[in-house]
């Protein structure tokens, strides 16, 4: 749509046209504020935990280990050196063999949602998947932090059932 | 021709002045928008450009995503 609309622009006459082709969606899953009557919906990057304890695939289980149970975490999330999530290391791949590498060990690829996407979307999948914690990423893969199923109880109590917030009721940052 | 940017380069173009154009419907865009975004649905575009924006400076468009 967007790049009709700039041509069209162009033969009006407008000579300094610009196209933001990864639009709303990329302006939103980056986080960034936004206007109207549903940009206060609760949105799953307000949620997100981003003391998250990373390491890198060449690194060993043990070190992982060490760094996860250190920030009192049982998850280890895998990271390039540009923060593109890889994989993941839960309880049971923490407990296993430390000295292989994180590479070997981890389970790549893992589920990941946006920053975007509405809390109680959120909450509703990871209730009816028996999801604890889930990564949230940006568009391009980039980590932001993980949301936690338990940091999602209180939203009954802030929002009516279309997901919008209660006027009453203030909205955390 | 049209010139594609990024985020980063929308930023820095509307802080020094380019109109930002959203061209989805207009309930789309009373729902949420980008800030400071005025609405001018694609369908309205031959009407209302002339008269909402100004010619000589830049312009940006943006949808939903790239299709």
């Amino acid at each position: 749509m967007s790049p009709r609309a700039a041509w069209r622009l162009e033969s009006l006459g407008f000579r300094e046209v610009y196209e933001y082709r990864p639009g709303k969606a990329d302006w939103l899953a980056a986080g960034l504020p936004t206007e109207g009557t549903g940009s206060r919906k609760p949105r799953a990057l307000r949620y997100i935990a981003r003391d998250v304890p990373t390491c890198r695939p060449g690194e060993r289980v043990a070190d992982a280990a060490r760094r996860a149970a250190a920030a009192g975490w049982d998850l280890c999330l895998v990271t390039n050196k540009t923060g593109i999530l890889l994989g993941r290391l839960d309880q049971k791949q923490l407990r296993g063999d430390g000295a292989q590498l994180v590479e070997g060990a981890m389970r790549p690829g893992p589920s990941t949602y946006r920053p975007d996407v509405p809390a109680t979307e959120l909450r509703h999948l990871m209730g009816h998947r028996g999801i604890g914690k889930l990564p949230v990423t940006t568009g391009d893969g980039r980590l932001l932090g993980v949301v936690c199923r338990d940091a999602l109880d209180d939203l009954d109590d802030e929002v009516d059932a279309d997901g919008s917030p209660r006027p009453s009721e203030g909205v955390r940052r | 021709m049209p010139t594609h940017i990024e985020r980063e380069r929308l930023t820095d173009l509307v802080k020094t002045g380019a109109q930002l154009v959203e061209v989805l419907p207009a309930e789309e865009y009373a729902e949420e928008h980008l800030p400071g975004a005025i609405n001018i649905p694609l369908r309205e575009i031959d009407r209302e450009a002339p008269e909402r924006l100004d010619r000589n400076a830049p312009v940006i468009v943006y949808c939903w995503d790239f299709t």
